[in-house]
């Protein structure tokens, strides 16, 4: 049984693990601990996980830092290369820890709180006590359960009711590591009423090892709050990432959250909302760009609980070589949701003759009075729009360059900052090119 | 008189089904030709030959353009060479914006002919001067290729396109169905204006009208895959009158 080696761990490094956290957190580990026991690592056994065995990506010797032995890393150094010239606040997670050491950080509003999970639990007990683990619910889920027996440190946002941060927030997940590691790392937002934060999530691989890590980002909305979340991922193909993000959205509440897979190895996204409050407005865009053997899942499972909320979904895969993307999309209507509005997009673009596409839309609905859609599609490019560029002068390989990018534009329009935006359609242009930055220490386009 | 263009015995199939039946066709420079003929003759094909649509595969014969064999090119590398085709049927591209595609698309043409790219407010005021041309509107340029464009706007786009590249040889597939007659005098105002003694156009069309505001040298009808009558502006007016039915069946 894989995940017999890890439940031996946790039993005897239980206090080294607690030693190097903080109560808030440890608190919450043998419950965790529990649920792991009962469900374990999911498998390909299970329908959701059918062209995804989670399981199978612990099946190594891999390390913890559980003792929290100092990573020898300059995150600035690290990652000049690719900082996108945003104006925004930089943070810096190295593995699951958060660093302490930043700087270039302006000044933020009163009463918002911004960096690490162990203090924040310490210095806001009770906001922490009510969402941590709570949002993040792991009694059904094997690799949440995993991360909140193990997680040590994280990241948290927690911006007070009627308060706007303007400018956009960054933060840096930076794996850096000397043998095969596993990281796991939280990340929590709280936005109470009528708050506002935008947060952009980049990933970015140091060494030249095998990384596994999960990711547990918990979002609350409370009412009239906007969160924005967006993630980029530009892992080494030795990455594997399992990621969960969970939203509860209050009355009126608006989350938008979109995960660019520019370059990975393994990853397997989770997103799980609750429209809660009625007017609640959810926003989830997927792009995933993959060659070699790379392999993107996205799991998207959306619950209206209350009438007249509004859910969009738009995922894209651009699959080349012998790459493979899957795709779930659950909608469920609860029975007294009337006036959903509900819509979903799943749309691949599949190159080679290797590469594969597994699509699933889901739709549950109870409620007799919604509007909801589902649409996919899976094919090659526009053979007539690849002769009219061409017609034009534009030489074939070129006109597939701008083909492919124009696929990827409507996602990248979900994005709420222009810089961004174009930043993004900078970076999907060199992937498609094959010159994703590298810089010196990179290895993520090996 | 400079030869441009030489169709010898073209002959093209699309699906297995021959279309174009031993096409012979001489065109020189400051010409205009029309190309007319019933539904199915072969128009639009022999328009989409020329421009390399590699839907059409060509069995036999050559095209000289220029004295260079056309068959042999790349779609792209003809369009360099100076043919442009204006689509019939535009093609939508979402996510391609018309700014990005023009400024690709005549860097690409400069940097075929030596030259170097475009600068940045040369090319908007290029931009702007051939969108007043065309009677076009500064959104339409900021927005997708054809994307949400009417018919006529989607016509219009086209010439624009050709005004902004400067071809020697144009090729005009059906470009005035669709068009009201305001947009068909602007539509022609543009080609006439772009018209010059050094190039030529055929204009494929099933009415006489359109020729009324661009007059041809030559017209030919092109019946079954064959150019079946060739004549002077004369010949368009006796086809308006009586129709083909009398080529095709003396």
């Amino acid at each position: 049984m894989i995940e017999q080696q890890y439940i031996d761990l946790f039993n005897d490094y239980r206090d080294e693990i607690d030693a190097n956290s903080v109560a808030g957190l440890n608190r919450h580990r043998d419950a965790a601990f529990e649920a792991f026991n009962r469900s374990g690592f999911p498998t390909s056994k299970l329908e959701d996980y059918k062209h995804t065995d989670v399981s199978r990506v612990f099946d190594g010797d891999l390390g913890l830092n559980l003792r929290n032995i100092p990573v020898p890393v300059d995150p600035y150094e690290a990652f000049k290369c690719d900082v996108p010239n945003l104006n925004t606040n930089v943070y810096f997670l190295i593995n699951d820890r958060f660093y302490t050491n930043g700087h270039h950080q302006g000044p933020l509003p009163k009463g918002v709180f911004v960096g690490s999970l162990q203090l924040f639990s310490e210095t806001h007990p009770d906001i922490f006590e009510r969402y941590y683990a709570k949002i993040g619910d792991y009694s059904g889920n094997g690799v949440v359960a995993y991360n909140t027996m193990f997680a040590q440190d994280g990241f948290v946002i927690y911006v007070p009711e009627n308060v706007v941060i303007e400018k956009p927030l960054q933060l840096i997940n930076i794996l850096r590591g000397g043998v095969d590691l596993n990281v796991n790392r939280r990340i929590l937002i709280v936005a109470e009423k009528n708050a506002q934060v935008k947060l952009l999530v980049c990933d970015h691989t140091v060494d030249d090892v095998q990384f596994v890590v999960t990711q547990v980002a918990e979002i609350v909305a409370d009412r009239d709050a906007q969160v924005d979340f967006y993630e980029l991922e530009e892992n080494s193909v030795k990455v594997k990432l399992l990621n969960n993000v969970f939203a509860n959205q209050a009355e009126n509440s608006n989350v938008t959250v979109s995960t660019i897979t520019l370059h990975n190895g393994f990853t397997r996204n989770n997103y799980r909302f609750r429209l809660l409050g009625e007017r609640a407005e959810a926003h989830i865009g997927g792009l995933a760009i993959c060659d070699k053997e790379q392999h993107v899942d996205n799991y998207a499972f959306l619950e209206h609980a209350t009438p007249n909320c509004h859910s969009n979904e738009l995922f894209k895969y651009a699959l080349q070589e012998r790459s493979t993307g899957v795709f779930c999309g659950r909608i469920l209507v609860d029975k007294g949701a009337q006036k959903t509005l509900a819509y979903q997009n799943n749309k691949n673009l599949v190159t080679s003759d290797e590469a594969k596409m597994f699509s699933k839309p889901q739709l549950e609905i109870y409620a007799d009075d919604v509007k909801c859609s589902h649409g996919l599609t899976t094919g090659q490019l526009d053979q007539d729009a690849l002769f009219y560029l061409q017609a034009r002068g534009i030489p074939e390989e070129e006109a597939r360059m701008l083909l492919m990018v124009a696929f990827t534009q409507d996602v990248v329009d979900l994005v709420r900052i222009d810089s961004l935006q174009d930043r993004l359609v900078q970076l999907i242009n060199k992937r498609f090119r094959g010159e994703l930055m590298r810089c010196g220490n990179c290895h993520v386009c090996k | 008189m400079t030869n441009l263009l030489k169709i010898k015995n073209l002959h093209a199939v699309v699906e297995n089904k021959e279309i174009l039946k031993g096409i012979h066709l001489e065109v020189n420079e400051g010409e205009i030709h029309a190309i007319m003929g019933p539904n199915g003759s072969g128009k639009s094909t022999l328009a989409s030959v020329l421009a390399g649509n590699p839907k059409y595969e060509v069995t036999r014969g050559s095209v000289l353009f220029k004295d260079r064999e056309l068959l042999d090119m790349e779609p792209a590398d003809r369009a360099k060479e100076g043919i442009f085709l204006s689509f019939q049927y535009p093609i939508e591209i979402p996510g391609v914006s018309m700014v990005n595609f023009m400024r690709a698309a005549l860097n690409e043409q400069r940097k075929y002919r030596g030259e170097e790219q475009i600068s940045a407010s040369n090319f908007l005021k290029l931009m702007r001067d051939k969108r007043e041309l065309l009677g076009i509107d500064s959104q339409l340029v900021s927005r997708s290729v054809n994307e949400g464009f009417s018919g006529g706007e989607k016509k219009r786009n086209e010439i624009f396109q050709m005004a902004m590249l400067n071809p020697t040889l144009a090729i005009l597939d059906e470009t005035d169905s669709g068009l009201d007659i305001d947009a068909l005098r602007i539509v022609a105002a543009g080609v006439n204006a772009l018209h010059s003694p050094d190039k030529a156009a055929i204009v494929i069309t099933h009415y006489q009208r359109l020729l009324d505001y661009i007059q041809p040298d030559v017209v030919h009808v092109l019946y079954d895959g064959k150019i079946i009558k060739t004549g002077g502006p004369d010949l368009a007016l006796e086809l308006e009158e009586k129709g083909y039915d009398w080529l095709v069946n003396p």
